[in-house]
């Protein structure tokens, strides 16, 4: 989804607020939400790729304010809900209060059934595919041209594992673009490598 | 830190520690036992997952020259041979060689995807909006603001963790530590060198 998630390429933001050997947790609780998130994993609720997009679903004003672990805690809960382990009513009452929980999901879809097989070297073109579901297809990337590098392991299609609906894995294809590309005249020189799923591609002519 | 602790319709949310003493309880109906849970990742995340593994494989990779082949032909076997894994999901691990002329940062802009039992969890400014929005646009200008400089001849290649592959970043050696024991070696290799935005 073109969702407030999809952050690369955005402006407006300031300097990174970095220190070097920053903390990764800043209270005990962000520790506790961590954990409790990949434990539902562990056990089955919900997979990687679902709690993502339960993420990626939180009203986009939440997603802003939210710190990271206050997004997971969300995607945990939202997914609790949606699953039938707790209704809403009763997560809000043991809560004591207003719990805000992700916007609800949309169709998902199947992965492209006609896939081709890149090799190194090749052009490709990350296809103009608009998905209201979950993608893992930044923005920054449609409809432009790069060059295949390498192929990593295949993996379950996320667009369609994060919908519960049937997904076959596809290779996933190292791509580099050149930023001046990406953003003509507004970015700075570089090659931005990206990690794109093989449903997203397909063979660029000419060049 | 939160921007409202109401609703849109002006009632009040609770806190995040209510929020998730909630659905504490919830996981505790479902016999997930979540807080013995919580005590087993938190020692995992504080004696585990720490960026000296990373640094034990740079150091490895700096003084034996096959291992790092391996390592730059297949991550996950060459970090196997020092005893360090990945989870399931994390089917690829590759290794990003800074050189002379390339220097290689890793991010994640759709969420902060990290290979986080071999360089530690990600530090809060991985994650943050901030950096997920610029450093693939601005890489140089965003470098240089974390204090790291790069001479114009040298090319950056932006890594954005967007599938289940994750990267680490390879520093190059520091001058001035031949003979340098792997030990020795590892105590200079910090998390930022292997994400990218600070040199060893």
């Amino acid at each position: 989804m073109n969702g407030m998630h999809d952050l690369g390429g955005k402006e407006g933001f300031g300097p990174v607020r970095y220190t070097p050997n920053a903390p990764v947790f800043h209270a005990p609780w962000e520790v506790r939400a961590n954990a409790l998130y990949s434990l539902a994993v562990k056990h089955g609720v919900y997979n990687m790729d679902e709690y993502r997009y339960a993420i990626e679903r939180m009203e986009p004003r939440h997603y802003l304010s939210a710190s990271y672990y206050e997004r997971s805690l969300t995607s945990l809960a939202s997914l609790c809900v949606e699953k039938g382990l707790v209704s809403r009513v009763e997560l809000e009452r043991r809560a004591g209060g207003v719990f805000p929980l992700a916007r609800p999901a949309v169709a998902g879809r199947a992965n492209q059934p006609e896939r081709e097989r890149f090799v190194a070297g090749d052009l490709v073109r990350v296809r103009s595919d608009h998905v209201s579901g979950h993608v893992r297809m930044p923005g920054y990337i449609r409809g432009q041209i790069g060059r295949v590098v390498s192929e990593s392991p295949p993996y379950p299609f996320p667009d369609a594992h994060a919908h519960g609906i049937d997904a076959q894995t596809e290779p996933t294809y190292d791509i580099q673009f050149d930023s001046v590309d990406l953003w003509p005249d507004a970015a700075e020189p570089a090659k931005v490598h990206v990690a794109v799923f093989q449903s997203y591609l397909e063979r660029a002519s000419g060049r | 830190m939160h921007v409202s602790t109401e609703s849109p319709t002006g009632e009040r949310i609770a806190s995040v520690e209510n929020r998730l003493a909630a659905i504490e309880s919830v996981l505790e109906d479902h016999a997930m036992h979540p807080a013995a849970f919580v005590d087993t990742f938190n020692q995992w995340a504080t004696e585990e997952w720490l960026p000296e593994n990373g640094a034990r494989v740079v150091a490895k990779a700096w003084s034996e020259p096959d291992f790092r082949l391996r390592l730059l032909a297949n991550g996950i076997a060459a970090i196997r041979e020092l005893g360090l894994s990945m989870p399931a999901h994390h089917r690829h691990l590759v290794a990003l060689e800074n050189t002379a002329t390339v220097h290689n940062v890793i991010c994640c802009t759709l969420c902060s995807c990290t290979a986080f039992t071999v360089i530690g969890l990600p530090p809060d400014w991985y994650k943050d909006l901030e950096y997920r929005a610029r450093v693939v646009r601005e890489s140089r200008s965003v470098l240089r603001e974390m204090g790291l400089e790069l001479a114009p001849h040298i090319e950056i290649r932006v890594w954005d963790t967007t599938a289940d592959t994750r990267y680490m970043v390879l520093p190059e050696r520091p001058p001035g530590t031949e003979g340098w024991s792997q030990e020795q070696l590892t105590a200079l290799v910090t998390k930022e060198g292997m994400i990218g935005v600070a040199k060893v």
